[in-house]
Parts: structure tokens; sequence; C-alpha cells
């Protein structure tokens, strides 16, 4: 018997950090692949928030970023990586509610500080690596029960 | 009604008419609409029947079918379902009352305002909201293009809407069975004739989203009852007779324009959209998490809500003034209490009594593995194409028609672009070629290189850059 490797999509996109025009692209971008694949509408749905939360730390937080995705028929793999101020304590970080959002920031209707929760809450599976001063990178993956 | 495999859709085209303009192409939220040897052709399974592609038709080409008033004579008893929309198209001097006894005048035996349908479902929405722990937030189900645009473009919206069934299906199920009862006959033999704003309620008609069967028997356009309503009014006006009675109150009136149904409904943190392309955006939103902290979401396909629909006659603007002034007015003073009516009513009424399920039109192929493969290949589609969105193909932009490519549904050579620079590496082949000879011959190449020039007549000029 052989089995068939799955097939897998793989794509990278850019994000502008600051750039507030244009933040949400990318998750836009993501989620139309994701219906494009004809993934779950359900995971669709957990994937979209959590990318979007996810990108939007990189516009607010860092200088710049990415978004590598992966997908099969089994799984999508997000993975965001940023050049920027990295997060000094990962676990107050998740707490919903904690945010370091400037008023500025705030006055545009992001720093609620719920952005890590909202993101540990749809994934099946989250991943923080952060180096202070040097950026992070956020893994998560979905899977689509298929 | 048999809808297991085909959509109905009001919104046709006039062949005749068009002329391959692309104009429509480019305004579809949906992407319906492609042009193929010189005429536009609407995609079934995409069409919202939203009107979009009738209002911006410069050749008039977009067309809604719908009943005419014949259709009364198929029936024993007939029942006029006015939209709220209705009372906004006349002079401020002419009441709801008028326009109700004017349908009358007009033929039908009698009128069940959809607009005290839309007072019972502001109570029942507000029920609804009360209720804890329901999905937030909800999308209001009053306008059937919005419906069908969730089910194709935001599937994963589909459990936002709110389960309370539209004020016409409500007036409907009441409607029947009173008038079987006033006129002593079989509820089969009463016609229900919705008079409608929109294309989009004409299909609803026709082909209900959410429910079995359809409630309503026909739907009869407002710009086609327009004039000889107006001449009925005028008619009763000057013999001074009594009129028809009002059971709508103001704010099932002022569901007609964007902003109504909020106002009638009156809980929680709601906002109002109006505008397919509005709407759209809010929906992106609401598919990012960004709109959690909203309850309620009237969506409304048209800009401006039901006045703007594309089967009215008056300027929405001047009619959404006259809603607003009309739905000032207090309820008929001897009305029963809509809360005390709302409970009376068996709750199945007020249902769907089927899911209203994704049909999304996004996914490449049906089977994941394909699609994959497909997603792919539209990338490299997509960078052989120029990103004019300039429309010659017939599909609206550089990426619809990358999709229809991978969906073998188009040829890359539709692109003018493409085609082109095919056929100039061709030439350039071709000449190439025509210089290149067997050995054995070698000493004629230069006559047969001339002769190749003066055949083909390649122009050396640059080709100007894209
Ligand atoms: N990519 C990042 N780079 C640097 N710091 C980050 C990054 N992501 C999160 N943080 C830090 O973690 C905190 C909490 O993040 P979270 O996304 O939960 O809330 P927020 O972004 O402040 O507000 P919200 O997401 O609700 O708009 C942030 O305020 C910030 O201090
Ligand atoms: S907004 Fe009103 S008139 Fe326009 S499509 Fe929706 S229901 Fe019809
Ligand atoms: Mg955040």
């Amino acid at each position: 018997m052989t089995i068939e490797p799955l097939e897998q999509l793989v794509q990278s996109f850019e994000i502008a950090g600051q750039d507030f025009s244009r933040a949400g692209e990318v998750s836009s971008k993501i989620r139309r692949i994701l219906q494009q694949i004809g993934a779950p509408v359900e995971t669709i749905r957990r994937t979209s928030v959590a990318t979007y939360e996810a990108e939007m730390n990189v516009v607010i937080h860092a200088q710049s970023g990415r978004i590598d995705l992966s997908a099969d028929r089994c799984a999508i793999q997000i993975t965001v990586s940023d050049v920027g101020p990295g997060i000094v304590d990962l676990d107050l970080a998740m707490q919903p509610g904690y945010s370091t959002a400037s008023e500025e920031v705030r006055e545009m209707g992001f720093g609620a500080g719920m952005g890590l929760s909202n993101m540990a809450r749809c994934a099946d599976d989250l991943s923080i690596d952060s180096v202070v001063g040097q950026g992070t990178t956020v893994k998560m993956q979905f899977r689509t029960n298929g | 009604m048999e809808h297991e495999n085909s959509v109905f859709h009001a919104v046709r085209l006039i062949e005749e008419k068009c002329r391959g303009c692309v104009n429509c192409i480019k305004h579809c939220p949906t992407e319906a609409i492609r042009v193929r040897r010189g005429k536009a052709e609407i995609l079934d399974v995409r069409c919202i029947d939203c009107g979009e592609c009738i209002r911006v038709c410069p050749n008039h080409a977009k067309t809604a079918i719908a009943d005419s008033l014949e259709r009364l004579r198929d029936y024993r008893v007939t029942v006029a379902l006015p939209a709220p929309a209705l009372y906004g198209q006349f002079d401020d001097q002419i009441k709801p009352e008028q326009v109700l006894q004017g349908l009358i005048d007009l033929g039908f035996d009698d009128v069940f305002e959809v607009a005290f349908g839309a007072d019972l479902v502001s109570v029942l929405v507000r029920r609804e909201l009360q209720k804890p722990g329901v999905i937030r937030p909800m999308i209001s189900s009053a306008c059937p293009a919005v419906i069908r645009l969730i089910q194709v473009r935001f599937p994963n919206l589909v459990d936002h809407i709110v389960p309370v069934c539209s004020p016409l299906r409500i007036a409907a199920r009441l409607a029947r069975p009173e008038a079987a009862r006033r006129f002593g006959v079989s509820p089969e033999e009463v016609g229900l004739f919705f008079i409608s704003p929109c294309p989009g309620k004409v299909s609803a008609v026709a082909e209900p989203v959410g429910y079995r069967t359809s409630a309503v028997d026909g739907a009869i356009p407002i710009c086609e009852v327009y004039g000889p309503l107006s001449r009925a009014m005028r008619d009763r006006k000057a013999a001074g007779q009594p009129q028809a009675r009002v059971r709508s109150s103001g704010s099932g009136i002022g569901w007609a324009r964007a902003g109504g149904e909020n106002q009638a409904v009156a809980l929680g943190r709601q906002i109002s959209v109006d505008g397919v392309h509005n709407v759209i955006d809010i929906f992106e939103d609401i598919e990012r998490g960004k709109l959690s902290q909203v309850d309620y979401v009237e969506a409304l396909a048209c800009t401006g809500g039901c006045v703007g629909g594309v089967l009215t006659v008056e300027n929405p603007f001047i009619a959404r003034r006259r809603i607003r002034m009309l739905s000032e007015r207090p309820g008929p003073e001897d009305a029963p209490g809509l809360e005390e009516l709302v409970e009376a009513l068996d709750d199945s009424i007020f249902r769907h009594d089927e899911p209203i399920s994704p049909r999304s039109i996004t996914a490449l192929a049906d089977d994941m593995e394909e699609a994959i493969r497909r997603v792919e290949r539209l990338e490299r589609v997509l960078e052989t194409l120029p990103g004019l969105d300039c429309g010659s193909c017939g599909a609206p932009t550089c990426q619809a028609l990358a999709e229809d490519i991978v969906r073998n549904e188009a040829r890359e050579t539709d692109c003018v672009f493409v085609l082109r620079k095919r056929v100039q590496d061709l030439a350039e082949e071709l000449v190439e070629l025509s210089s290149k000879l067997p050995p054995a011959m070698n000493h004629q190449q230069v006559d047969i290189a001339s002769w190749a020039d003066g055949v083909l007549r390649v122009e050396e000029e640059p080709a100007p850059r894209s």
C-alpha cells in the first residue's frame, strides 16, 4: 500500500508595522485562501480571529513582521514573527486585560488586552517565543477535524 | 416549491439591450457577472439578487422579473401585503390609510401590512437579545439580499442571523387564515401578494431561504402598482369615501428606512449599516471578531434601506424623510398589546423551519487536495496577469479571472495582455525559425529570410510598456 503525501499549501506575507491603514489585510487574505481551499467554516472562523489578533499585535507593538501559512487537509499552521521590542513577561501578557498599548492606540479601539487570550482560546495549539529587544514569534495550529 | 439544486433569481438580463460594456461586472458584490461573447452572463450560484447591476447598467439591460396585477385573477380572494417602503412613495399629504384603501380599490379584497409584521418582529428580536449567552452580534434577518450574501460570501456568519423570520413572513402567516375566515374560503383560495421594493424580496417569495415553503403567492413591484395606485387614490379622494384601517405603528413603518429596525427594537448596542458594499465591510469586521461588543447589526443591502430598493419610484432620500415623519405616528389606540399578541401566537410561526445553510462560492474545488493545488496554481497565474483589472476579459478583476482559469472556466489567453504577449513571442519565434535552414540548403538562407520578412511584416517599433 502506498500513502499519497498530503497536498500542502505554503505561503508567506509581509506585515508593515505601525501602518494602521493596511492593518488586517494579511489576515483577510489568509481567510480568503482558507475559503478557497474549502477548509471547514468553524476552522476558518477560529483561524481568522486569531490571525487578525496576531497581525494587529505586530502592527501595534512591533516594527515589522511576516506571517507564514501552511495548510493541508488536517491542519492549518500560522506563524507570525516580528522584529520588535519582544515581550518582557509572557505570563503577564497572556492575562486578559493586560496591555501596554498607548493612549493613541486605545482611541482607535485596540489595547483592551484581549488579543493573546483570544488567540489562546481560538487555537488548538499556541506557542510564543520572544526575545526582548529582538522580536516575537507566535506559532498557532488549528485542526480541521478532517 | 422545488429548489434542491437551482437558485431562483428575479434579476435577469435583457440580452438585446446588453452591449457588453462591463459596467455591471465591476459593481457586483459577489462577482456574479461575466461578459462572454459580448453579453453579460449572471452566474446563478453567485447572484444574491441585490439589484446593484440594475442600478448601474447604463443600457437598462438588467431587469427584475416579478408578478403583475393580472395574477389577482388566479385567486378567489386576494390580499395585498404592502412593504413599509410603499408609504414613502407619495406626497406628504397622502396618509397610510389612503394607500391601503387605494390597494383595495385596485382590486385586492383586503390588505395586511408588512409594517404590522415588523411591529411583531421588533418584539421578537428584543426577546432574542435578552436571552443569555446568545451569539454576538446578531444580524437582522430582514433583508433577503443580505441573507444570500452571508450564505455565499460569509458562511462563517450564518449562525449570527437572528432566529426570527422576516416581517413579510409573519404578516403572510397571519394574513392567510384571517382572510380565509373573513371571506369564508379555504386558505388555498387566498392569494397573498407582496408589494415589493426589490428583486431580493421577489426571489425570497419565489424561493425562500430558511423555510420549506413560501408563505406568499406572488410579488408585485412597487413601481408596477405605483401608477394605478396613484390614480385610485385620486379618485377615492374626489369621492370623499372612507379609508381603510391602519394597524401598524409608526415604528413598524419606520423599518422602511435604514435605522428604523434598530429604533423599533431599541435594545442594547445596535449598529445600522446600509449599502451592500458597506455591509460587506462590517461583515469582514465581524469575521475578525472585532464587533463582539455589538449586540445587533441591522444590515440592509440598499443605501438608505428599503426606500432605496431598485423597484421603488420615489427618490430614496425624499422617501426616507417621509418614512421618518410617519415613524413618529403612534400606533392605533385600540390595537392589542404587541407583547400579548406575540404570547398568544404559536412560536413556530416566527421561526425558520429549515437551517440557512452556507453555500460558499469561494472554494476552488470540492476536494480539498485539488483546491490546494488550484490555490498554488492561482498564485502563478496571477503573476502572469497585468493587475490592471481592466475587465476586457469579461471578469471583474485579474484575481477573478485567475480564479476562473484555475476552475477551468476561462483561459489565460482571455486576457488581452497575455494574448498579445503570446502573439509577439510567436512572431519572434517565427522570424527566428525562418532564418534557420538545414545545412544542405544553407546557401539559400539570405533569400528565405527576406521572403519571411516580406510575408510577416514584423514591425520593429518597441511595444508600449505596461
Ligand atoms: N508582537 C508583540 N510584540 C511586543 N509586545 C507584544 C506583542 N504582542 C503582545 N505584546 C504585549 O502583550 C500585551 C498583551 O497583548 P494582547 O494582544 O493580549 O493585548 P493588546 O494588544 O494590548 O490589546 P488588544 O489585543 O486587546 O487590542 C501587549 O499590550 C504588549 O505589551
Ligand atoms: S434593503 Fe430592503 S429593498 Fe434593499 S434588498 Fe434588502 S429588503 Fe430589499
Ligand atoms: Mg493585541
